[in-house]
């Protein structure tokens, strides 16, 4: 039997997100996006970090502009209803506040270099990036010739995080998830790290969760850390759990237009919030009330019956 | 009289047009989502509409969306998988249109959203690619919808993002580029179609209030121009009803 693994996200982001660790977070695309662990990892001043990743919606652009990041491995980073991110831009074009290497993915090498990791696959080869400047930036890619066409393919080599963030509905102590709604590449990232940290929604008792094991998201096995964070991947949404909050995206896309301006809002939303509920907090109940869903929509539950 | 719509509705209506009944529609971000749910409702009601999330969808959406991944999406999806599965849809050559959006193009229709200027140092670090790409590569056939302004409109994009035509002929089937290419280029002021032999762009139409001479003005290579140019027909009062109904605050619209 695991031990169980439910702490606070100030340890698990202490112990298992150390300086010089590759992370992938963001896995949903635009949805449960773990701004809580994000914002932690940004407290505790953690450097020189890979961040892999499909889009991301914010969330690199906070850890980039604090400072945190040394490498991005993905496909797109800004803000998705509100345009490009500030503190990319200033971090690869000046070197602000530190440069930034990029290592140009789509959504598709992406998730098929995650792919590879869980299959213990070197590579996997595609026809997508043929003719792009993909091939000439990062050089992971290899061009090659399919040995049984004679077609030009490009190899994908795996990507293995140290350690995948993911936000879910609900899982119990010991690191089995549910998480449903928009998935993007999470099966793929959580599966392909050394290492998971859950957050989730709720913390629900060992037999609910494990009575749908079709729904768990990746082994226990992989599992690190269990936080219990409600409302952790605020602003982004949750699948059955509260909306997208839209005016947060588009006030931050102002406030980090300068980098003066994105540090005043480092200290009033992550370093001067102390920690999550202090970020909770000046949100405002009324809009945590706002953003839960208006009525439910429940699916059929499943007869495992033997 | 005529009626008043803002460039952007115009842009919505002309991409929906471009929508066959049918169709499986990779649906990208902002506009096109628009787009979709106005063929849906209009003439191509059969249209099935993924999105590179992971979501499947047979009717629009109920609600506004900002983002594909707001949790209305979701309600009422045919399959929600994950992101692997939508681009094996498309790598399996099961996409019948997609739509991209571009920072710049150029006339056989590649997209840059990386780099402005060398790579290496670059002027403007872009967004990046999301599944752009991916959709360039595979799709049947795919349309640009983007702002139409002579610095985004190049001779050769600096960087190639997604690629179009390549640099023209048959340069997809050279290289070993499965999908069809690009068929149109929807802008702010026009709508550009490609040569089929050539892969170069042409402009077929320009929207109500422009002329030849003003897309010209904002293009960066030499203009070629369809024999048979005219004017974008203009928004029916249902296709802007809708359009409207669909962003009923105009906030990708206005």
């Amino acid at each position: 039997m695991t031990p169980p693994k439910l702490t606070s996200m100030a340890d698990a982001i202490a112990r298992f997100v150390p300086a010089g660790a590759s992370v992938c977070m963001g896995t949903a695309l635009e949805a449960a996006i773990p701004f809580a662990a994000g914002h932690e990892i940004i407290r505790q001043r953690i450097p020189d970090l890979t961040l892999i990743g499909p889009i991301s919606d914010m969330l690199f652009d906070q850890l980039i502009g604090a400072g945190c990041v040394a490498r991005f491995v993905g496909a797109w980073v800004g803000n998705v209803s509100s345009g490009l991110g500030h503190n990319y831009r200033r971090a690869a074009e000046k070197g602000l506040p530190r440069p930034i290497a990029v290592e140009d993915h789509s959504n598709f090498t992406i998730a098929l270099a995650l792919l590879a990791a869980t299959l213990g696959a070197p590579y996997i080869p595609t026809r997508s990036l043929l003719g792009t400047s993909f091939l000439d930036s990062n050089p992971a890619f290899k061009r090659a010739e399919d040995p049984y066409s004679g077609t030009p393919i490009v190899l994908v080599p795996a990507i293995v995080p140290d350690v995948t963030i993911v936000h879910v509905q609900r899982a119990d102590m010991y690191g089995r998830c549910h998480l449903w709604g928009t998935v993007g590449i999470s099966r793929e990232a959580a599966f392909a790290a050394r290492q998971v940290i859950v957050v989730a929604e709720e913390i629900w008792p060992t037999e609910r969760i494990v009575a749908d094991p079709n729904l768990i998201l990746v082994p226990d096995l992989k599992v690190a850390a269990v936080v219990h964070e409600p409302f952790g991947a605020l602003p982004s949404p949750v699948q059955g759990c509260y909306g997208r909050y839209h005016d947060f995206y588009a006030r931050y896309h102002e406030a980090s237009r300068t980098p003066e301006g994105f540090v005043r809002w480092l200290d009033d939303w992550v370093i001067g919030a102390g920690d999550w509920k202090g970020f909770l907090d000046r949100l405002g109940p009324d809009t945590l009330k706002q953003l839960v869903p208006k009525r439910p929509h429940l699916s059929e539950p499943q007869d495992y019956g033997a | 009289m005529g009626l008043s719509y803002t460039d952007r509705e115009l842009m919505v209506i002309a991409a929906a047009r471009e929508i066959d009944d049918g169709d499986v529609v990779f649906v990208g971000m902002r506009l096109p989502l628009l787009a979709f749910a106005l063929a849906k409702r209009t003439h191509a009601p059969t249209a099935l509409g993924l999105f590179e999330n992971g979501i499947v969808r047979e009717t629009p959406s109920d609600e506004m969306l900002f983002t594909m991944s707001d949790p209305p999406n979701l309600v009422g999806a045919t399959w929600s998988t994950g992101t692997a599965n939508m681009m094996g849809l498309l790598a399996q050559g099961l996409v019948d249109l997609g739509f991209i959006g571009g920072a710049e193009v150029d006339r056989f229709g590649n997209l840059n959203t990386s780099y402005v200027g060398d790579w290496r140092a670059p002027k403007v670090k872009l967004p990046g690619s999301g599944g752009a790409p991916d959709i360039a590569c595979y799709a049947k056939r795919f349309v640009i919808v983007m702002p139409q302004e002579r610095h985004r409109f190049v001779e050769r994009v600096g960087y190639v993002t997604s690629v179009g035509h390549g640099d023209g002929g048959d340069w997809r089937r050279r290289h070993g580029v499965p999908g069809g290419g690009p068929v149109a280029l929807i802008t702010t002021l026009g709508v550009f179609r490609f040569d089929a032999a050539s892969g170069e762009a042409y402009l077929a139409s320009w929207h109500p209030g422009q002329s030849v001479d003003t897309v010209r003005a904002a293009t960066g290579w030499t203009l070629r121009v369809a024999p048979d140019v005219r004017e974008t027909p203009t928004p029916s009062p249902d296709e802007l009803a809708i359009v409207r109904d669909c962003d009923p605050s105009g906030f990708w619209t206005r």
